[in-house]
């Protein structure tokens, strides 16, 4: 008797359980995942734009946030149905296979050189991106991302530009990690390291990290969305995805992109860039 | 900090959601692994020993290699794609259940090969079914198997790799209070992070005290 009683209160407490891991899921049946990138994430932009997507569209958008290369390569096995990243060469590559679809601009921002006040490197003086690489390979420490994200893709892309083999230095360090964390083991090291300007602001007060380099046309970080194709990954909700892009590039919601944490930092983290341009009068 | 820990509302939903994610997935494990445990520890059968290596070593398995193959199983590519479970809670909990059985079976095996082998012969004399002799000696190996459920427990509601990868670190179905310190960290945020580390210890404590009540008490 007493081993049925404990089997029905079991059974109850089982049930509770499923409804409450249930309740605690998707409210609604139609959901989209969104692989993107650890800066978006990190920056709190999403946690913005995400609830207010969810609520005027019904559509649950379950972020991944990775580096924009794990991202495409969730697009091109068919594992997320949007992708929201900042690699435009590596882009053009799943465009090109047909994995990616309905690509849309949304924004950008810039990176920023970033390393400690004493700047041993000297790189402050300097005109170029190029001759900053060069002048922090030869006097620097430098943390590298190394996690195949859009910001380490752009690194590496500063080093080929400055003819440095990156492999050659015996002072640069990957952390494997995302923008944050790698932020702040770059501030404990007292070394250089490239990162995108909302990250970097979002994080500044905790950092004794300064710009030291920034302006550079090579430093440009554009941010494109896309839908996964479903013609050829057929599990993919291109309509719902379409529906996300639809939704960021609309005028709403690029004009809070502009606003989000401006009032903070005195500066937009992230220029939209889809908005129509001003009509004449 | 006790502001920090009680005003907020999203904190009390991961702790409700660390509970009930690790709860489930120790439920499941306690239910699979203590009859898997008095089985392994009653019978003599070729590979016992073989079999009781490979789940002695499950026990001290890398949380994070049992996310990545849950992960490439219920990944919508994977085999188990169809079944639409990764980043949800489902798939926590079948990481966590995959973590803790090894510990909780281990754990069992041991607890029941400490009772004297007479007490289930007598038991069978006295004409006590199967389930029932299992009920019975689970009684007397309590002390034992409540730490079972301590280590499962304990193992899974702290651990962080498997959830990420296969939760996904969802704010409103999967973020856990493991996950959410490491989000808070690399955010910069090192009060919440904090505050969420004290959660997550009284958590543990709240949840340990309660089961070595139930273990210390003496039966009426």
């Amino acid at each position: 008797m007493r081993l049925r009683l404990a089997f029905l209160r079991l059974a109850a407490v089982v049930a509770i359980v499923v409804g409450a891991l249930q309740s605690s899921d998707a409210q609604s049946n139609d959901s989209i995942i969104l692989a993107t990138t650890t800066s978006t994430q990190d920056s709190g932009l999403l946690d913005v734009l995400v609830p207010r997507f969810e609520s005027e569209r019904g559509i649950q958008v379950k972020v991944i946030a990775v580096g924009t290369g794990a991202a495409l390569r969730m697009a091109a096995t068919g594992d997320a149905d949007a992708v929201l990243v900042h690699a435009p060469a590596a882009e053009q590559r799943y465009v090109d296979s047909g994995d990616l679809v309905d690509g849309r601009l949304i924004m950008h921002n810039d990176f920023v050189i970033v390393g400690p006040d004493t700047d041993p490197a000297r790189v402050r003086e300097l005109r170029s991106a190029a001759e900053v690489m060069r002048a922090i390979a030869a006097r620097g420490v430098f943390i590298s991302r190394g996690d195949e994200s859009g910001t380490h893709s752009q690194e590496l892309a500063l080093w080929a530009a400055a003819r440095v083999d990156p492999r050659s230095l015996n002072r640069r360090e990957e952390t494997g990690q995302g923008m944050g964390a790698t932020l702040s083991v770059a501030d404990q090291k007292l070394a250089y390291t490239l990162t995108d300007r909302a990250t970097y602001l979002s994080l500044r007060s905790r950092l004794r990290l300064v710009i030291v380099f920034q302006g550079d046309a090579s430093l440009r970080n554009v941010y494109h969305v896309y839908a996964v194709s479903d013609t050829k990954h057929p599990k993919a909700n291109r309509g719902a995805a379409r529906a996300f892009i639809d939704f960021l590039v609309s005028a709403q919601i690029q004009r809070a992109i502009s606003d989000f944490k401006r009032k903070e930092f005195g500066q937009s983290l992230f220029v939209p860039d889809a908005l129509p341009p001003p009509t004449r009068q | 900090m006790i502001d920090l820990l009680f005003a907020d509302t999203t904190l009390r939903a991961i702790v409700l959601r660390s509970v009930l994610v690790s709860g489930a997935a120790t439920t499941l494990a306690v239910l699979l692994g203590v009859p898997v445990g008095y089985l392994i520890a009653r019978r003599t059968f070729p590979g016992r020993t073989l079999l009781l290596g490979f789940i002695n070593t499950g026990m001290g398995m890398p949380p994070v290699v049992v996310g990545l193959v849950v992960w490439l199983l219920l990944v919508r590519s994977g085999p188990l794609g169809d079944l639409g479970l990764i980043y949800t809670p489902y798939a926590m909990v079948l990481a966590q259940f995959l973590i803790a059985t090894p510990i909780v079976i281990g754990f069992s095996t041991a607890s029941f090969q400490a009772l004297p082998p007479q007490l289930a012969e007598l038991l069978a004399v006295l004409g006590a079914g199967r389930l029932q002799t299992l009920w019975i000696l689970a009684q007397e190996a309590k002390l034992g198997l409540l730490v079972a459920v301590m280590a499962a427990f304990g193992g899974i509601v702290s651990e962080v790799g498997a959830s990420m990868i296969v939760g996904g670190n969802l704010e409103r179905s999967t973020r856990v209070l493991t996950t959410a310190i490491v989000t808070e960290t690399s955010r910069g945020q090192i009060e919440r992070a904090l505050a969420l580390g004290l959660a997550l210890l009284a958590l543990s404590f709240v949840v340990n005290l309660g089961l070595t009540i139930v273990q210390q008490r003496t039966r009426p």
